[in-house]
C-alpha cells in the first residue's frame, strides 16, 4: 500500500503583473486525512495547486512533497496523482489511449490503464473518444489519470464539479477510502457544503491569503461566538449588559451578546434583578463560519 | 536516458492515437502521385516526342529540364515538405490547444526533455512521411517514366543518395514544424503561417530574389531553397533565371537544421517554459 507524504507550502507568493494572486501562503497537509482546500472562486486555490505541481512557477517560496519539489521527484506519477481541470485531453483520443500515453511516459505497466478505468467506473467507455464524454465522465477520467501510478498523495482540484448526485456520493466514499489507506488527500472546493462530509481538516484561503487552518470542527468555534439573551423588560437588560461592559446588538429574537459565556449573562441579569425569557448559545452553521472567514460578499 | 526514451515512446503514441497522421499522409501520397505522375507523363512525352513541342508551348522545351527522373522524384520534398511541417506544428500546438501540457508535464516534469523527445519523434515520423512521398514520386512517377520508355534511373546510385537526402529533408521539416508550434502556440495562427509562407510568401521571395545575383545568394538561405539544395533537385531551381549556384547539399542541410534549432530554442523560451494555467 503506498504511503502518503506530507505536503508543505512554505511562504508561497505568486504575482501576476503587480497583483499577488497568492500571498505568503504556508500550510502543511498530513497523510491519512482528507484536507479540504477551500476558498471562493478566484481566491488562488488553482494557482496554489499548480505551483505545488510545478506547472506554475512561484514568485517566491517553496511547495514540496516530503521535502522534495515536484519536478525533482524521481517517479512523479507514482508519488503524486493530480486531477486539475476536466478538459486536459485530445478529444479524438480514446480514454484508454489517453491514459496509455501517460502510462508510457511514466514507465507504468499498461495494465494499470484498465485497472484505473475500472476503478472510476469508466471501463465500459474505455474505447470511446473522450470528445463524446459528459462533464461527469471527464471528471472521472481526470481521477483515473491521478490514480494511474497508485500514488500516496492525491491532489484534486474541484473534483466534485459536474458530478451527478450518485457520482458525488461515490467520490465522497472514495476520498474517505483513500485517506483510510494512509494516503495524503488534498481536495479543493469553493463550496464547503460540497466537501463537508468528507474532509477532516480545512485550509481556507481568501484573496490569496490563508484565513483559517485546522480540523473541520475548529470552524465551528471560530464563528464569532454569540449568545441570545432576552427579557420581558429589554431596556433593563440592555442597561445591565452595558453596565457589565458586554457588547450586544439587537437580534431577531432578542439581544445578541458578543460572548459565548451564557453563565456570565445569567449572572449579570440575576444581580441586576432582570427577569430572563431566553438564554442560549447562538450556533452559527459551518457554512456561516466559512462565509464569515472568506468575506461573505464574494461570489460563491 | 530511460526517461527520455519513455518520453519519445509516449510522443509516438500521441501521434499514432489520433487520426491526423494518416489523413496528412494520405493527402501527401495522392498529391505527390498526381503531380509526379502527371508531370512525369508530360516531360517524358516531350522528351520522347510523343508530345510535340509545337503543341505545348514550353519555350525552352524539354532540353531545359535536364535529367527528368531526379526532377520528378524531388516533388516528394520540393512540394511535399509542407506536410511534415504541418504535422510537427499541429503536434506542438495541439498540446496547448487541448491543454494536454498539464498531464504531459505531470508525467514528465522536465520540460526540455519533453520538447527534445517531441523533436526526435517528429523528425523520425517526418522521415516516414518522406517514405510515403517518395513512394508516390519514385513509385508512381518512375512508373510513368518507364511506361514512356524513359530510363527511371533506378539503377543509378545517385538516385538512391537523393532518396536518402529527401528523407533527411522531410525529417528536418517536421522538426521545424515542432519549433514553429512552440514559437506560435496558437494552432490557427500556426497553420496560417505554415500555409502562407510555404505556398505563397517563400515561392514569391525565391522568384524575386533570383533576378539579381546578390539577392539570389541570400535567397539560397530561404528554408525551401536550402531544402532543395539538400535534396539536390527541384522544379524551383530549374526555373531559376539568374542561375546563382545553389548551396551544397550539406550546406542546405545545415541551414535547414539551423532553422529547426533556432525555432525550437526560441519557442522553448517564449511558450514551453511558461506557466501552464
Amino acid at each position: 500500500m503506498p504511503t502518503g507524504t506530507v505536503i508543505e507550502f512554505k511562504n508561497i507568493t505568486k504575482r501576476f503583473g503587480g497583483v499577488a494572486a497568492v500571498n505568503d501562503l504556508s500550510f502543511t497537509v498530513e497523510p491519512g486525512r482528507v484536507t479540504g482546500f477551500l476558498g471562493p472562486n478566484g481566491a488562488g486555490k488553482t494557482t496554489s495547486l499548480r505551483i505545488l505541481l510545478g506547472l506554475v512557477g512561484a514568485s517566491s517560496g517553496t511547495a514540496t512533497f516530503g521535502g522534495v519539489r515536484y519536478r525533482n521527484l524521481p517517479h512523479p506519477l507514482r508519488t503524486v496523482g493530480a486531477a486539475l481541470e476536466a478538459a486536459s485531453f485530445h478529444p479524438s483520443r480514446t480514454a484508454r489511449n489517453h491514459l496509455g500515453v501517460y502510462a508510457i511516459a511514466a514507465g507504468l505497466p499498461r495494465t494499470r490503464v484498465m485497472e484505473v478505468l475500472t476503478q472510476v467506473g469508466l471501463a465500459a467507455h474505455a474505447a470511446q473518444r473522450v470528445g463524446g464524454y459528459s462533464l461527469g465522465m471527464r471528471q472521472r477520467l481526470g481521477l483515473a489519470y491521478a490514480l494511474l501510478g497508485d500514488p500516496g498523495v492525491l491532489v484534486l482540484d474541484e473534483p466534485i464539479n459536474g458530478l451527478d448526485p450518485e457520482g458525488i456520493r461515490w467520490i465522497r466514499g472514495f476520498l474517505r477510502e483513500m485517506a483510510a489507506e494512509g494516503r495524503t488527500v488534498l481536495v479543493s472546493s469553493h463550496l464547503l457544503s460540497e466537501v463537508q462530509q468528507s474532509v477532516d481538516d480545512v485550509v481556507i484561503i481568501a484573496r490569496g491569503e490563508l484565513v483559517h487552518l485546522g480540523p473541520l470542527s475548529s470552524l465551528d468555534a471560530t464563528a464569532s461566538p454569540q449568545t441570545v439573551v432576552d427579557s420581558p423588560d429589554r431596556d433593563a437588560l440592555a442597561a445591565a449588559l452595558t453596565a457589565a461592559g458586554i457588547a450586544f446588538s439587537l437580534g431577531r429574537t432578542g439581544l445578541l451578546a458578543a460572548t459565548p459565556d451564557a453563565a456570565l449573562l445569567g449572572h449579570v441579569a440575576f444581580t441586576a434583578g432582570v427577569e430572563l425569557s431566553a438564554l442560549h448559545r447562538q450556533r452559527a452553521g459551518l457554512e456561516d463560519a466559512f462565509l464569515a472567514l472568506v468575506g461573505g460578499s464574494h461570489s460563491l | 536516458m530511460t526517461t527520455f526514451l519513455r518520453s519519445v515512446s509516449a510522443e509516438f503514441a500521441k501521434i499514432f492515437t489520433t487520426r491526423l497522421w494518416w489523413i496528412l499522409a494520405t493527402v501527401l501520397f495522392c498529391y505527390i502521385a498526381l503531380l509526379a505522375g502527371g508531370l512525369g507523363a508530360l516531360f517524358a512525352g516531350i522528351q520522347t516526342g510523343v508530345i510535340s513541342t509545337d503543341t505545348v508551348n514550353t519555350g525552352g522545351g524539354a532540353a531545359g529540364l535536364g535529367s527528368i527522373p531526379p526532377l520528378i522524384y524531388s516533388f516528394a520534398s520540393s512540394v511535399g515538405y509542407v506536410f511534415p511541417v504541418l504535422l510537427g506544428a499541429l503536434a506542438t500546438t495541439g498540446e496547448f490547444r487541448h491543454q494536454t501540457l498539464t498531464p504531459t508535464f505531470l508525467a514528465t516534469p522536465r520540460r526540455g526533455m519533453v520538447l527534445g523527445a517531441k523533436t526526435v519523434t517528429l523528425t523520425l515520423i517526418g522521415a516516414g512521411f518522406g517514405i510515403v512521398a517518395l513512394a508516390a514520386s519514385v513509385g508512381i512517377g518512375g512508373g510513368v517514366l518507364s511506361a514512356f520508355g524513359v530510363d527511371a534511373l533506378l539503377q543509378d546510385p545517385e538516385t538512391w543518395l537523393m532518396v536518402g537526402r529527401t528523407l533527411l529533408a522531410m525529417g528536418l521539416w517536421a522538426a521545424i514544424g515542432v519549433g514553429l508550434g512552440a514559437l506560435v502556440p496558437n494552432q490557427v495562427a500556426a497553420i496560417v503561417i505554415v500555409l502562407a509562407f510555404t505556398q505563397f510568401v517563400e515561392p514569391l521571395l525565391r522568384v524575386a530574389a533570383s533576378f539579381l545575383e546578390v539577392t539570389a545568394k541570400i535567397g539560397n538561405f530561404l528554408p525551401g531553397a536550402a531544402s532543395d539544395a539538400l535534396v539536390g533537385a527541384s522544379i524551383f531551381t530549374t526555373a531559376n533565371p539568374a542561375g546563382a549556384a545553389p548551396l551544397d547539399w550539406w550546406q542546405g542541410g545545415l541551414v535547414l537544421l539551423g532553422y529547426a534549432v533556432v525555432a525550437t530554442v526560441i519557442g522553448f523560451a517564449v511558450s514551453w517554459q511558461k506557466d501552464v494555467t
